[in-house]
């Protein structure tokens, strides 16, 4: 810590003093506004009184997919542009091919087939309990990882389709239906009542895709080999 | 002291610890990992601030950290890419200002 030995370009005493002095400031600031206590009664009552008409009985579901749901949709607009960001990095970097563990291709195995499973359980029962399409998503995505650094192929031929396509259609289809229930004086993103919660449960299901495909495509770290 | 008030001091923390880290360091690893120590306190502070109140947990806070988890996962994502790229093309993970510097900080700071 000695100012004389410090090598060039190290952050200087004056800065880390500043730093210190800038925290420490913000430390107190939340300290007193935390022990203060809340300032207003939140927004409880506001989304209880309002949870019979918003399609599903979990009030953070309602939030994020209908009172909130310009958050929800510019999240997923966040997600597929940080994805073609990491694309247009380049391609993504080989993967070095070794023999994978047994433990791994055993623990494969039994958890990628189960992936699914859980992922539609969270995904239906996000309507009325914890769980919702970030989660499902993720846990699909998980299984995907899983079986990248596993460096099998699939055993059964799988129809292929543009991973491309998959991307985008949880962005895709959460605008076209924010966009189609504006007919009949309705405002972006305003569901009508009766319908509420079956159009949430498709955007889900899409988002849900996206999210896994997504998330496994971040993990690649760049454009696969077969995408434009 | 309630739970929900040691959690919010909890997340205060992190996110200073955080900030100290991001401007200090200089290896661009480390300022990744210090944007998610930031991230993980500010989620922290913002889920305990809301749980504070008497009667049901606010679930707006809640929706919000959910959506700003999601985002932090896809920033850090692009961060890392960035970083793999910047090192390939200069040889060494860090900003042009701090390319002088000792980046694993051997003198025991």
């Amino acid at each position: 810590m000695n100012g004389s030995e410090r090598p060039r370009g190290e952050p200087g005493l004056l800065l880390r003093a500043g730093l210190a002095l800038l925290l420490a400031v913000v430390a107190t600031g939340l300290t007193l506004a935390l022990l203060a206590g809340p300032a207003s009664p939140g927004l409880t009552d506001a989304v209880a009184e309002s949870l019979a008409g918003s399609g599903a009985s979990n009030p953070v579901t309602a939030v994020l997919l209908n009172f909130r749901g310009y958050d929800t949709l510019l999240e997923m607009a966040v997600l597929t542009s940080t994805l073609v960001g990491v694309w247009a990095l380049g391609p993504a970097p080989r993967i070095r091919e070794t023999d994978p563990s047994p433990v791994l291709l055993g623990m494969n195995s039994v958890l990628i087939p189960l992936a699914p499973l859980i992922c539609a359980y969270l995904l239906w029962i996000g309507a009325s309990g914890p769980g919702g399409a970030f989660q499902a998503g993720a846990v699909l995505a998980a299984a995907g990882v899983l079986f990248i650094i596993s460096g099998r192929r699939p055993a059964v031929p799988l129809p292929t389709a543009p991973m491309s396509w998959g991307i985008v259609v949880g962005l895709g289809v959460f605008v076209a239906v924010s966009l189609a229930v504006m007919p009949g004086g309705r405002q972006l993103l305003e569901y009508p009542r009766d319908l509420a919660g079956i159009l949430m449960l498709l955007i889900e299901t899409a988002a849900t895709v996206s999210i896994a495909l997504i998330l496994a495509g971040l993990f690649i770290g760049g454009r696969p080999e077969d995408e434009p | 002291m309630s739970s929900a008030l040691l959690y919010a001091c909890a997340g205060m923390g992190l996110l200073l610890v955080g900030t100290w880290a991001l401007v200090l360091r200089a290896h661009l690893l480390r300022k990744v990992l210090a944007i998610n120590v930031m991230g993980s306190g500010a989620f922290l502070l913002l889920v305990g601030a809301g749980a504070m109140g008497s009667g049901p947990v606010d679930p707006v806070p809640q929706a919000m950290v959910i959506t700003g988890i999601v985002v932090s996962i896809s920033a850090t994502a692009l961060a890392l890419a960035l970083v793999l790229r910047i090192a390939y093309a200069t040889g060494k993970p860090a900003l042009p200002e701090d390319r002088e510097r000792d980046l694993m900080d051997a003198g025991g700071r």
